[in-house]
Protein backbone atom coordinates (compact mmCIF):
# COMPACT_ATOMS: atom_id res chain seq x y z
CA UNK A 1 0.00 0.00 0.00
CA UNK A 2 1.28 3.79 -0.52
CA UNK A 3 2.67 4.73 2.73
CA UNK A 4 1.57 7.87 1.71
CA UNK A 5 -2.27 9.66 2.68
CA UNK A 6 -3.02 12.99 1.04
CA UNK A 7 -5.55 14.14 3.60
CA UNK A 8 -7.24 17.29 2.42
CA UNK A 9 -6.80 19.22 5.47
CA UNK A 10 -2.91 18.07 6.24
CA UNK A 11 -1.31 17.67 3.53
CA UNK A 12 0.75 14.12 2.28
CA UNK A 13 1.32 12.74 5.48
CA UNK A 14 2.14 9.16 6.34
CA UNK A 15 0.22 6.10 7.03
CA UNK A 16 1.16 6.14 10.89
CA UNK A 17 -0.80 8.84 11.56
CA UNK A 18 -4.09 7.62 10.85
CA UNK A 19 -5.93 5.23 12.41
CA UNK A 20 -8.61 2.68 10.84
CA UNK A 21 -12.26 2.44 11.88
CA UNK A 22 -13.59 0.00 9.17
CA UNK A 23 -16.27 -0.29 6.26
CA UNK A 24 -17.33 3.93 5.20
CA UNK A 25 -20.64 2.64 5.85
CA UNK A 26 -24.28 4.39 5.77
CA UNK A 27 -25.65 4.85 8.96
CA UNK A 28 -29.64 3.45 9.15
CA UNK A 29 -32.18 5.62 10.13
CA UNK A 30 -33.11 5.33 13.98
CA UNK A 31 -36.08 3.97 13.45
CA UNK A 32 -35.07 1.61 10.82
CA UNK A 33 -35.80 -2.09 11.16
CA UNK A 34 -33.58 -4.54 13.27
CA UNK A 35 -32.81 -6.41 9.69
CA UNK A 36 -31.15 -2.91 8.56
CA UNK A 37 -29.16 -2.15 11.66
CA UNK A 38 -27.90 -5.79 12.68
CA UNK A 39 -26.92 -5.62 8.29
CA UNK A 40 -25.09 -2.33 9.61
CA UNK A 41 -23.21 -3.38 12.41
CA UNK A 42 -22.66 -7.20 11.75
CA UNK A 43 -22.98 -7.75 7.92
CA UNK A 44 -20.39 -6.74 5.11
CA UNK A 45 -20.03 -6.80 1.49
CA UNK A 46 -16.40 -6.86 1.81
CA UNK A 47 -15.64 -6.54 -2.13
CA UNK A 48 -12.14 -7.46 -3.79
CA UNK A 49 -10.92 -4.55 -5.19
CA UNK A 50 -12.33 -0.92 -4.74
CA UNK A 51 -13.37 0.31 -1.00
CA UNK A 52 -14.72 2.87 1.04
CA UNK A 53 -13.13 2.98 5.12
CA UNK A 54 -13.30 5.03 7.57
CA UNK A 55 -9.76 6.40 8.90
CA UNK A 56 -9.02 8.89 11.43
CA UNK A 57 -6.75 11.24 11.26
CA UNK A 58 -5.96 10.34 15.04
CA UNK A 59 -2.18 11.98 15.01
CA UNK A 60 -3.13 15.01 12.63
CA UNK A 61 -5.81 17.11 12.46
CA UNK A 62 -8.34 14.96 13.90
CA UNK A 63 -10.79 14.86 11.63
CA UNK A 64 -12.93 11.28 10.45
CA UNK A 65 -11.66 10.93 6.40
CA UNK A 66 -13.17 8.77 4.04
CA UNK A 67 -10.53 6.67 1.98
CA UNK A 68 -11.16 5.07 -0.88
CA UNK A 69 -8.68 2.61 -2.66
CA UNK A 70 -8.15 -0.59 -4.01
CA UNK A 71 -7.70 -3.30 -1.52
CA UNK A 72 -5.65 -5.62 -3.85
CA UNK A 73 -3.34 -3.17 -5.32
CA UNK A 74 -3.61 -1.00 -2.29
CA UNK A 75 -3.56 1.73 -4.85
CA UNK A 76 -5.31 5.21 -2.90
CA UNK A 77 -8.01 6.61 -5.10
CA UNK A 78 -9.30 9.42 -2.91
CA UNK A 79 -9.11 11.00 0.76
CA UNK A 80 -12.01 13.30 1.52
CA UNK A 81 -13.52 14.58 4.73
CA UNK A 82 -16.48 12.26 6.17
CA UNK A 83 -18.34 15.44 7.24
CA UNK A 84 -18.50 17.11 4.13
CA UNK A 85 -19.38 14.18 2.06
CA UNK A 86 -21.85 12.33 4.64
CA UNK A 87 -23.19 15.47 7.09
CA UNK A 88 -22.16 15.95 10.05
CA UNK A 89 -24.34 13.92 11.44
CA UNK A 90 -23.44 10.19 9.91
CA UNK B 1 1.64 -47.41 0.45
CA UNK B 2 1.53 -47.24 4.84
CA UNK B 3 4.49 -45.03 5.72
CA UNK B 4 7.08 -47.23 8.46
CA UNK B 5 10.20 -47.54 9.25
CA UNK B 6 10.09 -50.54 7.51
CA UNK B 7 8.85 -48.89 4.32
CA UNK B 8 11.80 -46.35 4.46
CA UNK B 9 13.97 -49.37 4.60
CA UNK B 10 12.55 -51.23 1.89
CA UNK B 11 12.94 -47.91 -0.41
CA UNK B 12 16.17 -47.38 0.55
CA UNK B 13 17.65 -50.45 -0.41
CA UNK B 14 15.79 -50.11 -3.64
CA UNK B 15 17.75 -46.78 -4.18
CA UNK B 16 14.01 -44.98 -3.53
CA UNK B 17 12.99 -45.26 -6.97
CA UNK B 18 9.69 -46.73 -6.00
CA UNK B 19 8.17 -44.23 -3.76
CA UNK B 20 4.90 -42.97 -5.37
CA UNK B 21 3.29 -40.00 -5.70
CA UNK B 22 1.14 -39.39 -2.35
CA UNK B 23 -1.84 -37.91 -4.04
CA UNK B 24 -3.83 -38.78 -7.38
CA UNK B 25 -4.33 -35.84 -9.84
CA UNK B 26 -7.52 -36.84 -11.54
CA UNK B 27 -9.98 -35.41 -13.42
CA UNK B 28 -13.22 -34.19 -11.94
CA UNK B 29 -15.80 -36.42 -12.33
CA UNK B 30 -19.48 -35.35 -13.34
CA UNK B 31 -21.43 -35.29 -10.22
CA UNK B 32 -20.23 -36.27 -6.11
CA UNK B 33 -22.04 -36.25 -3.27
CA UNK B 34 -20.27 -33.61 -1.60
CA UNK B 35 -17.89 -30.85 -2.72
CA UNK B 36 -15.29 -29.07 -1.10
CA UNK B 37 -14.24 -25.52 -2.43
CA UNK B 38 -10.86 -24.96 -0.91
CA UNK B 39 -7.52 -27.15 -0.71
CA UNK B 40 -6.00 -25.31 2.25
CA UNK B 41 -6.18 -27.10 5.66
CA UNK B 42 -9.73 -27.10 6.91
CA UNK B 43 -10.98 -28.68 3.08
CA UNK B 44 -8.78 -31.32 3.27
CA UNK B 45 -9.66 -32.35 7.22
CA UNK B 46 -13.06 -32.33 5.94
CA UNK B 47 -12.26 -34.67 3.18
CA UNK B 48 -10.44 -36.72 5.43
CA UNK B 49 -12.87 -36.68 8.22
CA UNK B 50 -15.74 -37.13 6.35
CA UNK B 51 -14.69 -40.07 4.20
CA UNK B 52 -12.79 -41.95 7.49
CA UNK B 53 -15.33 -41.33 10.59
CA UNK B 54 -18.53 -40.55 8.27
CA UNK B 55 -18.33 -43.05 5.56
CA UNK B 56 -18.74 -40.53 3.17
CA UNK B 57 -16.28 -41.11 0.42
CA UNK B 58 -17.69 -40.14 -3.11
CA UNK B 59 -16.06 -36.62 -2.38
CA UNK B 60 -14.20 -33.79 -4.39
CA UNK B 61 -11.97 -30.91 -3.03
CA UNK B 62 -11.78 -28.43 -5.54
CA UNK B 63 -8.66 -25.92 -4.98
CA UNK B 64 -8.00 -22.83 -6.99
CA UNK B 65 -3.81 -22.97 -6.74
CA UNK B 66 -2.26 -26.11 -5.63
CA UNK B 67 -3.14 -27.47 -2.25
CA UNK B 68 -1.75 -26.11 0.58
CA UNK B 69 -0.77 -22.80 -0.83
CA UNK B 70 -3.13 -20.81 0.94
CA UNK B 71 -3.26 -20.02 4.61
CA UNK B 72 -2.24 -23.68 5.84
CA UNK B 73 1.46 -22.93 4.97
CA UNK B 74 1.36 -19.54 5.72
CA UNK B 75 0.68 -19.21 9.39
CA UNK B 76 3.30 -19.54 12.47
CA UNK B 77 2.49 -23.04 13.18
CA UNK B 78 1.14 -23.11 16.35
CA UNK B 79 -0.88 -25.24 18.13
CA UNK B 80 -3.23 -24.15 21.73
CA UNK B 81 -6.24 -24.77 23.36
CA UNK B 82 -6.30 -21.85 26.13
CA UNK B 83 -9.21 -19.78 25.56
CA UNK B 84 -11.72 -18.50 28.22
CA UNK B 85 -14.68 -18.70 26.62
CA UNK B 86 -17.44 -21.66 26.78
CA UNK B 87 -18.46 -21.65 22.71
CA UNK B 88 -14.13 -21.65 22.32
CA UNK B 89 -12.81 -24.01 25.31
CA UNK B 90 -14.16 -27.24 24.35
CA UNK B 91 -13.71 -26.93 20.30
CA UNK B 92 -10.24 -25.60 20.42
CA UNK B 93 -9.10 -28.42 23.56
CA UNK B 94 -10.61 -31.31 20.83
CA UNK B 95 -8.50 -29.66 18.52
CA UNK B 96 -5.34 -30.31 20.51
CA UNK B 97 -6.83 -33.92 21.25
CA UNK B 98 -6.50 -34.43 17.81
CA UNK B 99 -3.27 -33.03 17.55
CA UNK B 100 -1.81 -35.34 19.56
CA UNK B 101 -3.04 -38.11 17.94
CA UNK B 102 -2.93 -36.92 14.12
CA UNK B 103 0.42 -38.41 12.77
CA UNK B 104 -0.83 -42.02 14.02
CA UNK B 105 -4.03 -41.11 12.76
CA UNK B 106 -3.29 -40.17 9.39
CA UNK B 107 0.22 -41.68 8.93
CA UNK B 108 1.97 -39.29 8.12
CA UNK B 109 4.87 -36.90 10.06
CA UNK B 110 3.55 -33.57 10.76
CA UNK B 111 5.97 -32.82 13.27
CA UNK B 112 3.90 -32.31 15.97
CA UNK B 113 5.74 -30.68 18.90
CA UNK B 114 4.21 -29.59 22.50
CA UNK B 115 7.02 -27.45 23.86
CA UNK B 116 4.45 -25.54 25.77
CA UNK B 117 2.53 -22.23 24.84
CA UNK B 118 3.73 -19.11 27.28
CA UNK B 119 1.52 -16.13 27.19
CA UNK B 120 3.08 -13.57 29.71
CA UNK B 121 1.83 -11.05 31.73
CA UNK B 122 3.03 -7.48 32.10
CA UNK B 123 0.70 -6.07 35.19
CA UNK B 124 -0.92 -7.15 38.10
CA UNK B 125 -4.21 -6.56 36.09
CA UNK B 126 -3.52 -8.77 33.39
CA UNK B 127 -2.34 -11.55 35.91
CA UNK B 128 -5.68 -11.86 37.32
CA UNK B 129 -7.04 -12.37 33.98
CA UNK B 130 -4.62 -15.08 33.12
CA UNK B 131 -5.59 -16.87 36.27
CA UNK B 132 -8.75 -16.76 35.64
CA UNK B 133 -8.35 -18.20 32.14
CA UNK B 134 -6.43 -20.57 33.59
CA UNK B 135 -9.26 -21.84 35.85
CA UNK B 136 -11.82 -21.76 33.28
CA UNK B 137 -9.57 -24.37 31.50
CA UNK B 138 -8.80 -26.03 34.41
CA UNK B 139 -12.25 -26.07 34.75
CA UNK B 140 -13.18 -27.59 31.41
CA UNK B 141 -10.00 -30.23 32.17
CA UNK B 142 -7.49 -28.49 30.05
CA UNK B 143 -4.04 -28.01 31.55
CA UNK B 144 -3.00 -24.81 32.43
CA UNK B 145 -0.13 -23.37 34.64
CA UNK B 146 0.33 -19.88 36.23
CA UNK B 147 3.71 -19.32 36.89
CA UNK B 148 5.70 -16.43 38.45
CA UNK B 149 8.58 -14.15 37.53
CA UNK B 150 11.55 -16.51 39.13
CA UNK B 151 10.13 -19.70 37.53
CA UNK B 152 10.01 -18.03 33.87
CA UNK B 153 13.70 -16.47 34.61
CA UNK B 154 14.94 -20.42 35.25
CA UNK B 155 12.92 -21.51 32.00
CA UNK B 156 13.56 -18.60 29.19
CA UNK B 157 16.22 -16.23 30.24
CA UNK B 158 16.63 -14.14 27.43
CA UNK B 159 13.41 -11.80 28.38
CA UNK B 160 13.44 -8.57 29.15
CA UNK B 161 12.07 -8.99 32.83
CA UNK B 162 12.59 -5.26 33.77
CA UNK B 163 11.16 -3.22 30.90
CA UNK B 164 10.41 0.05 32.25
CA UNK B 165 7.10 -0.11 31.15
CA UNK B 166 6.16 -3.72 30.72
CA UNK B 167 7.86 -5.71 33.11
CA UNK B 168 7.26 -9.47 32.48
CA UNK B 169 5.78 -10.84 36.26
CA UNK B 170 4.01 -14.12 35.44
CA UNK B 171 3.01 -16.23 32.38
CA UNK B 172 0.54 -18.42 31.90
CA UNK B 173 1.88 -21.90 30.48
CA UNK B 174 0.14 -24.89 28.27
CA UNK B 175 2.12 -27.21 28.24
CA UNK B 176 0.44 -29.64 25.55
CA UNK B 177 0.51 -26.61 23.39
CA UNK B 178 3.46 -26.12 20.55
CA UNK B 179 4.00 -26.07 16.96
CA UNK B 180 3.31 -28.48 13.98
CA UNK B 181 4.86 -28.81 10.58
CA UNK B 182 2.18 -26.80 9.04
CA UNK B 183 2.64 -28.12 4.97
CA UNK B 184 2.76 -31.70 5.89
CA UNK B 185 -0.40 -31.14 7.41
CA UNK B 186 -2.12 -30.45 4.59
CA UNK B 187 -0.27 -33.19 2.57
CA UNK B 188 -1.32 -35.47 5.85
CA UNK B 189 -4.38 -34.38 5.67
CA UNK B 190 -4.24 -34.62 1.91
CA UNK B 191 -2.97 -38.21 1.03
CA UNK B 192 -5.44 -39.40 4.15
CA UNK B 193 -8.28 -38.29 1.62
CA UNK B 194 -7.19 -39.55 -1.30
CA UNK B 195 -6.05 -43.05 0.04
CA UNK B 196 -9.99 -43.54 1.09
CA UNK B 197 -11.14 -42.47 -2.25
CA UNK B 198 -11.35 -38.53 -2.68
CA UNK B 199 -11.05 -36.65 -5.26
CA UNK B 200 -8.03 -33.76 -5.09
CA UNK B 201 -8.90 -31.17 -7.98
CA UNK B 202 -6.05 -28.68 -8.11
CA UNK B 203 -5.99 -25.32 -10.53
CA UNK B 204 -9.99 -25.98 -10.64
CA UNK B 205 -11.29 -22.42 -10.04
CA UNK B 206 -14.42 -22.02 -8.76
CA UNK B 207 -16.87 -19.31 -11.06
CA UNK B 208 -20.01 -19.91 -10.05
CA UNK B 209 -22.92 -21.74 -7.75
CA UNK B 210 -25.57 -23.27 -9.79
CA UNK B 211 -29.15 -23.29 -8.17
CA UNK B 212 -32.19 -24.65 -8.97
CA UNK B 213 -35.85 -22.72 -8.95
CA UNK B 214 -36.55 -24.04 -5.31
CA UNK B 215 -32.63 -21.89 -4.65
CA UNK B 216 -31.32 -25.28 -3.63
CA UNK B 217 -27.39 -25.89 -4.71
CA UNK B 218 -27.12 -28.24 -7.42
CA UNK B 219 -23.09 -27.79 -8.50
CA UNK B 220 -20.00 -25.04 -9.36
CA UNK B 221 -19.17 -24.05 -12.62
CA UNK B 222 -15.79 -23.99 -12.58
CA UNK B 223 -12.71 -23.54 -15.33
CA UNK B 224 -12.95 -27.44 -15.86
CA UNK B 225 -16.75 -27.00 -16.79
CA UNK B 226 -20.03 -27.78 -14.18
CA UNK B 227 -19.60 -30.33 -11.65
CA UNK B 228 -22.75 -30.87 -9.93
CA UNK B 229 -23.23 -32.09 -6.19
CA UNK B 230 -25.83 -32.85 -3.77
CA UNK B 231 -23.91 -30.56 -1.01
CA UNK B 232 -21.63 -27.68 -1.22
CA UNK B 233 -19.63 -26.83 1.65
CA UNK B 234 -17.24 -23.46 1.40
CA UNK B 235 -13.71 -24.08 2.97
CA UNK B 236 -12.24 -20.51 1.65
CA UNK B 237 -11.44 -18.82 4.61
CA UNK B 238 -9.84 -15.69 3.60
CA UNK B 239 -11.72 -14.97 0.94
CA UNK B 240 -14.93 -16.75 1.99
CA UNK B 241 -16.85 -13.14 1.17
CA UNK B 242 -16.18 -13.77 -2.42
CA UNK B 243 -17.34 -17.54 -2.81
CA UNK B 244 -20.62 -16.98 -0.54
CA UNK B 245 -21.57 -13.69 -2.71
CA UNK B 246 -21.68 -16.65 -5.93
CA UNK B 247 -24.65 -17.51 -3.72
CA UNK B 248 -26.23 -14.44 -2.80
CA UNK B 249 -25.20 -14.27 0.35
CA UNK B 250 -22.85 -11.46 2.58
CA UNK B 251 -21.31 -12.55 5.78
CA UNK B 252 -20.19 -10.83 9.00
CA UNK B 253 -16.61 -10.93 7.59
CA UNK B 254 -13.97 -8.41 6.92
CA UNK B 255 -10.96 -9.37 4.70
CA UNK B 256 -7.60 -8.47 6.33
CA UNK B 257 -3.80 -9.27 5.62
CA UNK B 258 -1.58 -10.76 8.79
CA UNK B 259 2.46 -10.61 8.10
CA UNK B 260 4.02 -13.42 9.37
CA UNK B 261 8.30 -13.07 9.50
CA UNK B 262 11.18 -15.63 9.63
CA UNK B 263 14.71 -15.05 11.00
CA UNK B 264 17.96 -16.58 9.42
CA UNK B 265 18.71 -19.97 10.93
CA UNK B 266 20.27 -19.95 14.40
CA UNK B 267 20.92 -22.18 17.30
CA UNK B 268 18.65 -23.50 19.53
CA UNK B 269 17.50 -20.28 21.76
CA UNK B 270 13.68 -20.08 21.79
CA UNK B 271 12.34 -23.44 23.80
CA UNK B 272 8.81 -22.48 23.80
CA UNK B 273 5.98 -20.30 22.02
CA UNK B 274 6.00 -17.05 24.00
CA UNK B 275 2.97 -14.66 23.59
CA UNK B 276 3.93 -10.90 24.82
CA UNK B 277 0.85 -9.83 26.93
CA UNK B 278 2.22 -6.30 26.14
CA UNK B 279 1.52 -6.29 22.37
CA UNK B 280 0.27 -8.87 20.47
CA UNK B 281 4.31 -10.42 19.30
CA UNK B 282 4.68 -14.21 19.48
CA UNK B 283 7.70 -16.22 19.03
CA UNK B 284 9.09 -19.71 18.16
CA UNK B 285 12.19 -21.56 17.23
CA UNK B 286 11.42 -23.66 13.90
CA UNK B 287 13.40 -27.10 13.99
CA UNK B 288 15.36 -25.40 11.07
CA UNK B 289 16.50 -22.95 13.53
CA UNK B 290 14.87 -19.92 12.23
CA UNK B 291 12.60 -17.67 14.43
CA UNK B 292 9.06 -18.05 13.53
CA UNK B 293 7.39 -14.31 14.93
CA UNK B 294 4.56 -12.06 14.13
CA UNK B 295 2.01 -9.41 15.66
CA UNK B 296 -1.48 -7.80 14.65
CA UNK B 297 -3.18 -7.40 10.77
CA UNK B 298 -2.03 -4.46 9.13
CA UNK B 299 -5.73 -2.79 10.35
CA UNK B 300 -7.11 -2.03 6.78
CA UNK B 301 -8.75 -4.47 4.32
CA UNK B 302 -7.02 -6.47 2.12
CA UNK B 303 -6.91 -9.05 -0.43
CA UNK B 304 -3.15 -8.78 -1.12
CA UNK B 305 -1.14 -11.63 0.42
CA UNK B 306 1.58 -8.63 1.24
CA UNK B 307 0.83 -5.91 3.33
CA UNK B 308 2.56 -2.49 4.70
CA UNK B 309 5.90 -1.62 6.61
CA UNK B 310 4.60 0.01 9.36
CA UNK B 311 3.50 -3.25 10.62
CA UNK B 312 7.21 -4.53 10.11
CA UNK B 313 8.43 -2.04 12.28
CA UNK B 314 6.10 -2.26 14.79
CA UNK B 315 6.39 -5.92 15.02
CA UNK B 316 10.22 -5.93 15.41
CA UNK B 317 9.83 -3.20 17.78
CA UNK B 318 7.55 -5.60 20.17
CA UNK B 319 10.17 -8.21 19.23
CA UNK B 320 12.83 -6.24 20.53
CA UNK B 321 10.95 -5.17 23.49
CA UNK B 322 10.42 -8.71 24.74
CA UNK B 323 13.85 -10.46 23.87
CA UNK B 324 16.74 -7.80 23.12
CA UNK B 325 19.10 -10.67 22.13
CA UNK B 326 16.84 -10.45 18.53
CA UNK B 327 17.86 -7.30 17.46
CA UNK B 328 21.00 -8.99 16.17
CA UNK B 329 19.02 -11.62 14.12
CA UNK B 330 18.38 -11.08 10.27
CA UNK B 331 15.22 -10.99 9.28
CA UNK B 332 15.21 -13.68 6.35
CA UNK B 333 11.75 -13.90 4.64
CA UNK B 334 8.28 -12.44 5.41
CA UNK B 335 4.89 -12.74 4.02
CA UNK B 336 1.19 -12.17 4.39
CA UNK B 337 -1.95 -14.47 4.14
CA UNK B 338 -5.27 -12.67 4.19
CA UNK B 339 -7.82 -13.73 6.75
CA UNK B 340 -11.47 -13.62 7.25
CA UNK B 341 -11.70 -11.46 10.33
CA UNK B 342 -14.98 -11.80 11.91
CA UNK B 343 -17.29 -9.73 13.71
CA UNK B 344 -16.70 -11.41 17.15
CA UNK B 345 -13.31 -13.07 16.75
CA UNK B 346 -14.73 -16.56 16.60
CA UNK B 347 -15.15 -18.54 13.57
CA UNK B 348 -18.57 -19.61 12.01
CA UNK B 349 -19.12 -23.83 11.39
CA UNK B 350 -22.66 -23.94 10.00
CA UNK B 351 -25.72 -24.60 7.28
CA UNK B 352 -26.88 -21.21 5.53
CA UNK B 353 -29.90 -20.02 4.42
CA UNK B 354 -29.64 -21.97 1.33
CA UNK B 355 -30.38 -25.68 0.91
CA UNK B 356 -27.31 -27.78 0.62
CA UNK B 357 -24.27 -25.36 1.34
CA UNK B 358 -22.50 -25.21 4.16
CA UNK B 359 -19.66 -23.05 5.51
CA UNK B 360 -16.60 -22.74 7.30
CA UNK B 361 -15.11 -19.46 7.20
CA UNK B 362 -14.36 -16.74 9.38
CA UNK B 363 -11.20 -17.95 11.45
CA UNK B 364 -9.60 -14.70 11.68
CA UNK B 365 -5.94 -15.33 12.33
CA UNK B 366 -6.22 -18.47 14.41
CA UNK B 367 -7.21 -21.17 12.08
CA UNK B 368 -4.29 -23.44 11.51
CA UNK B 369 -4.58 -24.28 15.09
CA UNK B 370 -7.86 -25.40 14.54
CA UNK B 371 -7.61 -27.11 11.48
CA UNK B 372 -7.80 -31.17 13.06
CA UNK B 373 -11.38 -29.70 14.86
CA UNK B 374 -12.57 -27.76 12.15
CA UNK B 375 -12.32 -30.33 9.57
CA UNK B 376 -14.35 -32.84 12.01
CA UNK B 377 -16.79 -30.65 13.11
CA UNK B 378 -17.64 -29.66 9.51
CA UNK B 379 -17.77 -33.26 8.31
CA UNK B 380 -20.09 -33.50 11.20
CA UNK B 381 -21.77 -31.18 10.13
CA UNK B 382 -22.27 -31.91 6.17
CA UNK B 383 -22.93 -35.92 7.19
CA UNK B 384 -25.35 -35.46 9.53
CA UNK B 385 -26.60 -31.94 9.21
CA UNK B 386 -26.67 -31.14 12.47
CA UNK B 387 -23.59 -29.35 14.64
CA UNK B 388 -20.66 -31.66 16.17
CA UNK B 389 -21.22 -30.47 19.85
CA UNK B 390 -18.04 -28.93 20.32
CA UNK B 391 -18.70 -26.55 17.26
CA UNK B 392 -22.43 -26.07 18.69
CA UNK B 393 -22.19 -22.61 19.26
CA UNK B 394 -20.04 -21.15 16.12
CA UNK B 395 -23.20 -20.70 14.37
CA UNK B 396 -23.89 -17.99 11.36
CA UNK B 397 -26.54 -16.61 12.74
CA UNK B 398 -25.27 -15.66 16.52
CA UNK B 399 -24.81 -11.81 15.18
CA UNK B 400 -28.61 -11.63 14.88
CA UNK B 401 -29.65 -13.66 18.03
CA UNK B 402 -26.82 -11.81 20.25
CA UNK B 403 -24.86 -15.06 20.90
CA UNK B 404 -21.82 -13.51 20.08
CA UNK B 405 -18.49 -15.48 21.33
CA UNK B 406 -16.32 -12.50 21.96
CA UNK B 407 -13.23 -13.44 23.41
CA UNK B 408 -11.39 -10.46 23.54
CA UNK B 409 -14.75 -8.02 24.20
CA UNK B 410 -14.30 -5.78 21.64
CA UNK B 411 -17.52 -5.51 20.01
CA UNK B 412 -18.35 -5.56 16.37
CA UNK B 413 -15.23 -4.08 14.47
CA UNK B 414 -13.09 -7.21 12.45
CA UNK B 415 -9.93 -5.36 12.26
CA UNK B 416 -9.43 -5.10 15.86
CA UNK B 417 -9.93 -9.00 16.81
Amino acid sequence: MASLITCPHCGTRPKEEFSIRGAALKRPDPAASEKDWHAYVYLRENPKGRYQEYWHHAAGCRRWLIVERDNVTHDVFAVSDAAAVRGASE
Amino acid sequence: MRYSAYSIIKQALSGNRLWKPAWREPEPKPHYDVIIVGGGGHGLATAYYLAKEFGITNIAVLEKGYIGSGNVGRNTTIIRSNYLLEGNIPFYEFSLKLWEGLEQDFNYNAMVSQRGVMMLAHSDGQRDAYARRGNAMRMHGVDAELLDRKQLQALMPYLNYDHARFPILAGLLQKRGGTVRHDAVAWGYARGADMRGVDIIQHCEVNAIRRDEQGRVTGVETNKGFIGCNKLALATAGHSSETARMAGLELPIETHVLQAFVSEGIKPAVDHVIVYGAGHFYISQSDKGGLVFGADIDYYSSYAQRGNLQTVEHTMEEGVSLIPGLSRAKVLRAWGGVMDMSMDGSPIIDRTPIDNLYLNAGWCYGGFKATPASGFCFAHLIAKNESHHVSRYLRLDRFERGHMIDEAGKGPQPNIH
